[in-house]
């Protein structure tokens, strides 16, 4: 073992959950180190405004985010961001933790909390036209589609309310969605139905994208059918939820069917010394507010369990 | 205003300036939305790595910034950022949309030339 390698504790992403985990551990004098496959801040960086974060009336999820980065860090909390996470060992006492760039790390206890990501229709063509007709944020591409025809693919609240906001822009908007109902709230999918410019294809995916230099058309699949269409189209906007980052876990911890990682209350997993925060845990609301509370959690029950482990240690070594 | 913590171009005659006198150039010309803010912070971790790259961004809604939004490179773009690569002042390079980090080092490891491992 490298003892410039070894941490009391590793944090496994760099969202809310991960950094409020990383300032109470390092605050506590536990040496910390937290890894993450983005940029740091996860998913808070994307949100535009927020103003439900208590104490703070205002401010862009990249400023909290960067607040919480100064003040882990300003603790001693290492982190190393944009690097993958090769292989991770969790059963043993002894954590470890292989990066892409080939180093070994290891720790006595690890949180994860490697948050969620957008939902991708993971079809042909969807990589090739990113940004050249496909996009996932309607405020930040609208205006390339002034007048132009468009589809929105989903069916919840997300996908609804863009569609209607990209009615400023797009002549023609059509939401393609996979079931015969929304899932979205009624009044959401109220304020689509009365928009002119809306058109719905129901019971349907989109199975491939195609153009040249630009999106020019996609093949819809009516679900009940089999039925497949063209649809010429200049734009698709894709809005279809959210899925935890917790591929790299399958098979090394508990996942509910969703994918999100098993917790108790002390957000203890079935591994003894690992715990899991944020988003990526089984729970019902995602907020930053509840990913700051779990990894609250987490990080003081993490504490604990190693000043357990220690009074262990050193009981087997006086004895 | 872009909250980044890259060098910001504010005008037309910064950017003729940076690409001028420096021999590799990244801007990154967005906003600070969901597609846009990982590009920028992927640059901001990689400067220290590429000391011979100079990172820049630039407000994709400064009148100003027409210098990429009208560069030829671009056209057709419809996603941002649109981040540009410029060596010895020309455009090596254009992408449109979020980018990974994979992506943005191996254009830099390529177009650049001095590979760094980060």
């Amino acid at each position: 073992m490298d003892s410039n390698n070894h941490y009391d504790a590793i944090v496994v992403g760099a969202g809310p959950a991960g950094l409020t985990a990383g300032i109470y551990l390092s605050r506590a004098r536990l040496k910390t180190l937290i890894i993450n496959e983005g940029t740091v801040g996860g998913q808070l960086i994307l949100t535009h405004e927020i103003a439900n974060y208590p104490g703070v009336e205002s401010i862009s999820g990249y400023q909290l985010a960067n607040i919480m980065k100064k003040q882990a860090t300003s603790f001693g909390c290492e982190i190393r961001s944009n690097i993958n996470i090769r292989d991770l060992g969790l059963t043993n006492e002894l954590k470890t933790i292989t990066l892409s760039d080939g180093n070994i790390y290891t720790a006595d206890s690890v949180i994860l909390t490697p948050g969620g990501r957008s939902r991708t229709l993971g079809v042909t063509g969807e990589d090739n036209f990113k940004g050249r007709g496909i996009s996932y944020c309607a405020t930040c591409d609208g205006d390339f589609f002034t007048n132009k025809e468009i589809v929105v693919v989903g069916g919840g609240n997300s996908a609804l309310e863009e569609a209607v906001s990209l009615t400023k822009y797009a002549s023609k908007v059509t939401i393609v969605h996979q079931f015969d109902h929304f899932q979205a709230f009624e009044h959401a999918v109220q304020d689509a139905r009365v928009n002119t410019r809306i058109k719905f294809i129901m019971d349907s995916t989109i199975t491939s994208f195609h153009g040249n230099e630009n999106l020019e058309y996609v093949d819809i699949r009516n679900l009940k059918t089999g039925r497949v269409s063209r649809f010429k189209t200049d734009g698709v906007f894709i809005f279809i939820g959210y899925i935890p980052n917790t591929e790299f876990l399958k098979g090394r911890i508990d996942l509910n069917k969703w994918g999100e990682i098993v917790v108790k209350s002390d957000m203890s997993t079935n591994i003894e010394g690992v715990f899991a925060a944020g988003d990526s845990i089984t729970k019902r609301f995602r907020q930053v507010t509840t990913a700051v509370g779990d990894g609250t959690v987490a990080a003081l029950a993490a504490s604990n369990y190693l000043h357990e482990l220690k009074i262990k240690q050193k009981q087997l070594i006086t004895a | 205003m872009l909250y980044t913590n890259l060098k910001h171009l504010e005008s037309a005659a910064d950017h003729q300036k940076a690409i001028i006198e420096n021999e590799n150039v990244m801007v990154i010309c967005g906003r600070m939305g969901p597609m846009c803010i990982p590009v920028y912070g992927i640059a901001e971790e990689l400067e220290k790595d590429y000391s011979h790259v100079k990172f820049y961004d630039m407000e994709f809604d400064n009148p100003e910034s027409h210098v990429i939004r009208n560069l030829p490179e671009v056209k057709g773009f419809m996603g941002i950022p649109f981040t540009i690569y410029y060596k010895n002042g020309k455009v090596i390079k254009a992408t449109s949309s979020i980018q990974t980090r994979d992506q943005v080092k191996t254009i830099l490891d390529k177009e650049f030339a001095a590979a760094v491992t980060a």
